[in-house]
């Protein structure tokens, strides 16, 4: 078929199989460290595999490398769907595709081997971090192109969460990358002091509200009532809480550095507004939900659709328990322990991957072309295990955390705390052993999609083909 | 901040809010092109990809007092706490005038219940049980880290247990020790010792520690041994508390006492620093913790090193 009359799907193949590689290996490594905090010497003090080296290696491996696959082959795939057209440009998405995974690998490398910018969530060195800068450059321009060129008036709405997101993370990261290289591998921040931490966590809590988030109400947007076949709930919902959210997120990155050395009325600003985010960000819970409800009858027998509701609901949790921890007395006894853990892998585990995973098992028989997946059983499998893992993980952090806050404030009649550093590591082992069976439990379900992808490409045979463009329906 | 960046910050915060609060007010009440599905439901008319489409329900009545509800907590806040600009809220709280408050009180309370004990003699404390117990937390949290959480030390960090003091082992002496702190200061003799001269001199502190060395070796080191460390480290190697020399005849050497780690100790001197607790902890603090290192050294008995704490 002419490249005319079908949509670009190998690049959203390729991303798609990807992101089901880099998941496992994002979590196999987080399995790691996770053991290694029970167990020291794991690793036999061997410098590349030690925590400091492999803790970043995970986050980026999870987030950019298993998040950024499955956002790309997402938007892609959607972009071009609620556009009625082929992708902008052919060249220029093989060019993302390998761009993204030269900087995964160039990660890969330099992470173990200690070369840092020192910057959490922004570790990459500053020539990866120019990687990302062009190809995500060339993502916006792929992405807005198809947009420019659709066939269709109005805009879909997942799109514009799509959009919010590529345009807001160039930003995000070119701001707060901003550094005077000394060497090939080093270089110094342009900010110091207290700029440099608000600007890293401007940068830090946007990366969670607009790659984590937005990026991902894009994905629940196109594919849970594609997979409900339901209209979305409420046209005017999803404008109110789109703008609202993208505006308000902006603002709340100093909740991250309460009683610190920011000025408090920076503190209070983080505060105030993080929790004026809670009603804009179950405007996302309520649509998707809302749109689920008049299919309730299909939870039974559509596990695909299970995942996306346990994904909402876990959104909705931890949008809630966002703005309660950004609260100063909360966040006094919550921050710095686990319960921060707990609350990243609520969003992490529960939110981001589980609605990947939903809209991947959804993605991959049309993208190769058969009916459906090569076993319904072992997606029940899957979800089961990604439920049950998350739960134990969440669980076990909380339990941790809280301890742990109440432990550090807790004084002697003669004003010295009551309990040592080792004291309150003693009691957390347990929970860490907990949050590692946890973690296992949710890797093993990763490694039962693989097989479950590996069977269905083995289904379609050799040839898979892209879709046909399907004309709109009201030109 | 100036005038220019305190009305920057209030009047950016505030019609920010108040744009937010249009938005919400003003989409609830706007009218939607729409049309009807099949199953009569009102739609927004429009469809992409064969079958995404949009019913026009309005909000979440429940959703919007939410929000309303949050905007008025955080408007409450703004005029209570710090955070227009210069505006300092008016209740006039800082989180350093926080910490200011809760540090008194604290230091009050610690005054009121302990102060008359912390005033008694250290060779008393030394045996109080309610002192040793003070002593004993402060230590896990403050000295531990260098010493030990069971006080033996750590490389660089000498014993406390062991009755073997570097800087003097009486109670006054002991007292200077942890008030007013030591900087051990042993030079360098790499510029007057060549590596065989250096080599030579380690035997002979080896030899002094009781350790089975070449005779001869240690013979050659011994004369370097009289003219640069025996100043110090005393004609028979048996130290100086006066100075911070240790006893070289113990065979207990902080630094290491191996081949390597004398010589680099010879050629590179040591700093040791023993930080003085008197800003760190205060006077009264202080008492308690000398009176517990005490006590881990007390012949007739006292608190052990390994002794539970009480609850």
């Amino acid at each position: 078929m002419s490249q005319s009359t079908t949509y670009n799907d190998k690049v959203v193949r390729q991303f798609a199989v990807m992101t089901v590689i880099w998941g496992i290996v994002g979590m196999l490594v987080g399995v790691l460290i996770a053991a290694q905090l029970i167990w020291p010497g794991l690793t036999m003090d061997i410098a590349w595999l030690s925590y400091g080296r492999l803790r970043p290696l995970h986050t980026n491996a999870v987030i950019f490398a298993f998040g950024g696959s499955a956002l790309f082959a997402t938007s892609y795939y959607a972009v071009q769907r609620t556009c009625h057209v082929r992708l902008f440009s052919d060249g220029l998405a093989a060019f993302t595709f390998w761009g993204w995974q030269a900087v995964i690998l160039g990660a890969v490398l330099t992470l173990p081997l200690g070369l840092t910018m020192g910057k959490e969530y922004a570790e990459l060195i500053w020539p990866l971090a120019v990687l990302v800068a062009v190809v995500w450059v060339a993502y916006a321009v792929v992405f807005f192109g198809t947009i420019a060129k659709r066939k269709v008036r109005h805009i879909y709405v997942a799109n514009w969460f799509f959009g919010a997101f590529i345009l807001t993370v160039a930003v995000l990261h070119i701001v707060n990358n901003l550094a005077i290289p000394t060497s090939l591998t080093h270089s110094y921040p342009i900010y110091s002091g207290t700029v440099d931490a608000m600007v890293q966590w401007w940068y830090g809590h946007n990366a969670v509200g607009f790659f984590l988030t937005a990026g991902f109400l894009g994905m629940m947007y196109y594919f849970v009532p594609k997979q409900a076949g339901r209209p979305i709930y409420s046209y005017r919902l999803s404008i109110v809480h789109f703008w609202s959210l993208i505006a308000i997120y902006m603002w709340a990155g100093p909740h991250h550095l309460h009683y610190t050395a920011l000025p408090d009325w920076v503190q209070t600003l983080g505060m105030i507004f993080s929790i004026m985010l809670l009603a804009p960000s179950w405007g996302g819970m309520i649509n998707g939900i809302m749109t689920l409800s008049g299919a309730w009858h299909k939870l039974r027998t559509d596990p695909i659709l299970r995942f996306m509701i346990v994904a909402l609901s876990f959104y909705g949790m931890s949008t809630f328990e966002g703005p309660m921890m950004s609260i100063k007395t909360v966040n006094a006894l919550s921050h710095y322990t686990d319960w921060t853990i707990g609350h990243v892998h609520a969003g992490a585990l529960g939110w981001v991957a589980m609605i990947s995973i939903g809209a991947l098992y959804c993605l991959f028989p049309r993208l190769f072309g058969v009916e459906k997946m090569y076993s319904t059983r072992l997606i029940e499998w899957h979800f089961w295990t990604s439920t049950i893992g998350t739960v134990l993980y969440i669980v076990a952090m909380w339990i941790a955390g809280v301890m742990q806050g109440l432990m550090w404030r807790t004084f002697n009649e003669d004003g010295t705390l009551r309990y040592t550093f080792v004291e309150v590591l003693q009691f957390t082992y347990p929970y860490y052993g907990l949050r590692l069976l946890g973690g296992m439990v949710f890797t093993a379900g990763m490694f039962i999609m693989l097989y479950n992808v590996y069977k269905t490409w083995q289904m379609a045979g050799r040839q898979t083909s892209d879709a046909r463009i399907v004309e709109p329906a009201h030109a | 901040m100036s005038a220019f960046w305190h009305w920057f910050v209030v009047i950016i915060t505030l019609v920010f809010i108040a744009v937010m609060v249009w938005l919400f007010v003003a989409t609830g009440k706007a009218r939607v092109p729409s049309g009807t599905n099949k199953e009569g439901e009102e739609t927004t008319g429009h469809v992409w990809d064969e079958d995404l489409t949009e019913l026009n329900n309005p909000m979440p009545r429940w959703w919007l007092w939410l929000f309303y509800g949050t905007v008025i907590w955080s408007l409450i806040y703004l005029v209570l706490y710090p955070g227009l600009g210069n505006f300092g809220g008016v209740l006039g709280w800082t989180s350093e005038g926080q910490y200011a408050e809760e540090m008194e009180r604290a230091t009050a309370q610690f005054e009121e219940r302990f102060g008359e004990l912390s005033q008694r003699p250290l060779e008393e404390l030394a045996s109080h049980p309610d002192a040793l117990r003070i002593g004993r937390n402060i230590f896990a949290h403050n000295c531990s880290t260098c010493h030990g959480s069971d006080a033996r030390g750590a490389r660089g960090y000498p014993n406390l247990t062991d009755g073997h003091w570097i800087w003097g082992g009486e109670v006054e002496q002991v007292w200077h020790s942890v008030y007013h702190g030591r900087q051990a200061v042993m030079p360098g003799f790499g510029g007057a010792l060549n590596d065989q001269e250096v080599m030579r001199t380690a035997v002979y502190v080896q030899q002094l520690a009781g350790v089975p060395v070449d005779a001869s070796l240690a013979a050659a080191g011994k004369r370097h041994f009289d003219m640069l460390c025996a100043a110090c480290h005393g004609a028979d190697g048996t130290g100086n508390p006066m100075l911070g020399a240790p006893d070289l005849t113990r065979g207990i050497f902080i630094y290491g006492g191996s081949m390597d780690d004398l010589r680099y100790t010879i050629v590179n001197g040591r700093q040791g620093v023993m930080p003085a607790q008197r800003d760190l902890l205060g006077e009264a603090r202080a008492r308690f913790v000398t009176a517990y290192v005490l006590s881990l050294n007390d012949d007739r008995g006292g608190a052990s090193s390994n002794g539970s704490r009480d609850e």
